[in-house]
């Protein structure tokens, strides 16, 4: 599924991440935490294929894939999900509209059909009906006036409608309450399957009582200092990241 | 002695040395007015844009007209008016006072709404080197509401079109004007519409255009206040080497007066946007309530916008405000949609007809709004 070696990248001539190997198979779940600084956002952007962030070394392959070589529509195609941090507003641009741009964009790039309008309404009804959105809010532009909690389970909406093959949520949890950081979590749990890959990047380990990893890395100053198994995330829950982050200077 | 000025000064092309006329040089670029237009042969057929929106139409094709009386010819009639005057200084308004002088066929042509109905005015131009001038009139009678839906259809190069239109908006009336203006990429295109309101009526105009090797869409209204309310919109979407000037003057004479004004644009390739918006706030026009605001895209770093919004208040108790802002596409709402998988041209284009949206979702004929959304969608398809 998705396999990271030896990654280093840099922005503005700052090297951020200096050697990242990483190996997420299908149908697991791993997640990446780290301290505010360790290039957890640059490894989501550089696998995304945001302008600005400079890969200097190393590969990136989803399904033999190579991720570098495409552009970010390319790799959204291929089954590449990212989930904001902050989910950006669209004005003028329904959320419906904006899905089924999607959608269809993605299909045509894999030489597939483009969905049918009542199909599309149906399945978009269903999933948002299990994600609690109300259906009107679709019609209104994209995340426009939303609160925090609306916008990630839009981006949730997003993935369900989209099923793409590998998620990467960054910092999912930030700014959730908990009954919302529930409802996120169920629509990412369902999401879960024996041919489906994702990366969960988060700060906290309050966000893994919800979406269970199976593997835990520590990522610091730009690299992955240690690896096991979900009793990771709560040692760093109480030791905090500061064995790591002396340990990777 | 006067005359003979007069004659010679209506003939001349405003330069940039005209303060008004700065970022849109006509003389620059023809020297001298070109010779007259000759008539276009094939017969002329009623369509354009808009068409299906109104039976009555009045077109005028290289200065020449053309009308084609609607369902009820009561509800709006067609008059000619043969010897007009000339109200129009060169030295203020040069290409109307061209146009007032050198319209012929006829000198005025005139809509008149006596009921609630839609017409199309169509200004059509095929034409190569060679200019043409045409004068409309157009009158909302009292509590009458209307739409005027205009367009003006530009084939060929190196043409000069200059259109005049007056309207006059009667007491508790109301007109909405939508303006779609294509003309030729080598085209040059002038309108100047002098709009008067009267107290407790309503103008609303919404113009959308595609520019030319230059172009300049003219509004000036003379805002009673009084409880009359004017809307002036436009959206400017230029590719290629094209240029447009959309430029409003709004003089409240009077209290109690409410303009609007929303007027967005898109530049890209070496074109060039221009915006002047001036409100005037007479002395004594109190309560006036009015808002301008002028965005902008500039898609490419050869692409250029000049913008002058101005408020000039000489009254005391007024709420007036301006607002100017022109940028770059917004790059992370751009990598937002295409990380969902829209290529970055669609996702461009997709932004851009959002942008342009907010003038659009303004138009209040619904006909003329769903054809106004898909020319906006087809001008920036291509971007």
């Amino acid at each position: 599924m998705l396999k990271i070696q030896n990654l280093h990248a840099r922005v503005e001539e700052k090297p951020i991440l200096k050697g990242v190997t990483l190996d997420v198979p299908a149908g697991e779940v791993h997640a990446i935490m780290g301290p505010n600084g360790a290039g957890k956002s640059t490894l989501s952007y550089v696998l995304s294929g945001r302008g600005g962030y400079e890969v200097t070394e190393g590969s990136a392959e989803l399904n033999g894939d190579d991720l570098l070589a495409l552009d970010p529509a390319e790799r959204a195609a291929k089954g590449l999900f990212l989930s904001f941090q902050y989910p950006l507003e669209i004005p003028g641009v329904p959320a419906l509209t904006f899905i089924r741009t999607a959608l269809n964009a993605q299909r045509r790039a894999r030489g597939e059909d483009e969905i049918a309008a009542p199909a599309f309404l149906k399945l978009a009804k269903e999933k948002a009906a299990s994600l609690k959105i109300d259906f009107d809010m679709l019609k209104r532009g994209l995340n426009v006036g939303f609160s925090g909690g609306e916008k990630k389970r839009m981006e949730i909406l997003q993935m369900a409608m989209l099923s793409p093959k590998f998620l990467i949520l960054d910092e999912t949890d930030s700014g959730l309450d908990i009954d919302a950081l529930k409802i996120v979590s169920e629509g990412v749990n369902a999401l879960r399957s024996p041919e489906r890959g994702m990366l969960v990047i988060t700060h906290y380990q309050r966000l893994l009582d919800y979406i269970k990893p199976d593997k835990v890395h520590v990522l610091a100053a730009g690299r992955i200092v240690a690896s096991g198994g979900p009793e990771l995330a709560l040692q760093l829950e109480a030791e905090g990241y500061d064995r790591y982050v002396g340990a990777a200077a | 002695m006067t005359l003979a000025l007069k004659t010679s000064a209506s003939t001349t092309l405003p330069s940039r040395r005209d303060e008004d006329w700065r970022w849109t040089d006509l003389y620059g670029l023809l020297r001298t007015l070109p010779a007259p237009s000759p008539r276009i042969a094939e017969t002329l057929q009623p369509g354009g844009p808009f068409k299906g929106l109104a039976k009555a139409e009045l077109a005028i094709a290289n200065g020449r007209h053309n009308w084609w009386p609607g369902a009820d010819s009561k509800t709006v009639e067609f008059f000619e008016h043969q010897s007009p005057d000339n109200p129009y200084a060169p030295e203020e308004l040069p290409m109307a006072a061209m146009a007032a002088e050198q319209a012929l066929e006829p000198p005025v042509s005139i809509i008149q709404f006596n009921g609630d109905d839609v017409a199309l005015l169509r200004l059509v131009t095929e034409a190569t080197e060679t200019s043409h001038h045409a004068r409309v009139g157009v009158v909302v009678k009292t509590g009458v509401s209307a739409t005027l839906l205009e367009s003006y259809e530009g084939k060929g190069g190196r043409y000069l079109s200059n259109t005049l239109i007056e309207i006059i908006v009667e007491d508790g009336a109301s007109l909405e004007r939508v303006v779609i203006a294509e003309d030729a990429e080598e085209g040059v295109g002038v309108s100047t519409a002098i709009v008067r309101i009267a107290p407790g009526a309503k103008f609303a105009q919404t113009v959308l255009t595609s520019g030319a090797r230059r172009q300049r869409i003219e509004t000036r209204v003379n805002h009673p206040g009084a409880q009359a309310e004017a809307r002036l919109d436009g959206a400017y979407l230029l590719d290629a080497q094209r240029h447009a000037d959309l430029t409003t003057v709004v003089t409240h004479a009077g209290v109690e007066g409410v303009t609007s004004q929303l007027t967005k644009g898109m530049v890209t390739d070496q074109a060039r946007g221009v915006f002047q918006g001036r409100i005037v706030v007479s002395p004594g026009a109190d309560q006036t309530d009015a808002r301008m605001g002028h965005h902008a895209l500039i898609l490419s770093e050869k692409a250029e916008i000049d913008a002058k919004p101005e408020l000039l208040i000489f009254a005391d108790d007024v709420s007036c405000a301006h607002g100017n802002t022109i940028g770059a596409l917004d790059e992370d709402a751009l990598f937002y949609a295409e990380q969902r998988g829209i290529p970055q041209a669609e996702a461009k284009a997709m932004l851009t007809v959002a942008f342009v949206g907010e003038v659009v979702d303004r138009i209040e004929h619904e006909g003329a709004r769903e054809i106004a959304a898909a020319w906006v969608a087809r001008k920036l398809g291509s971007v």
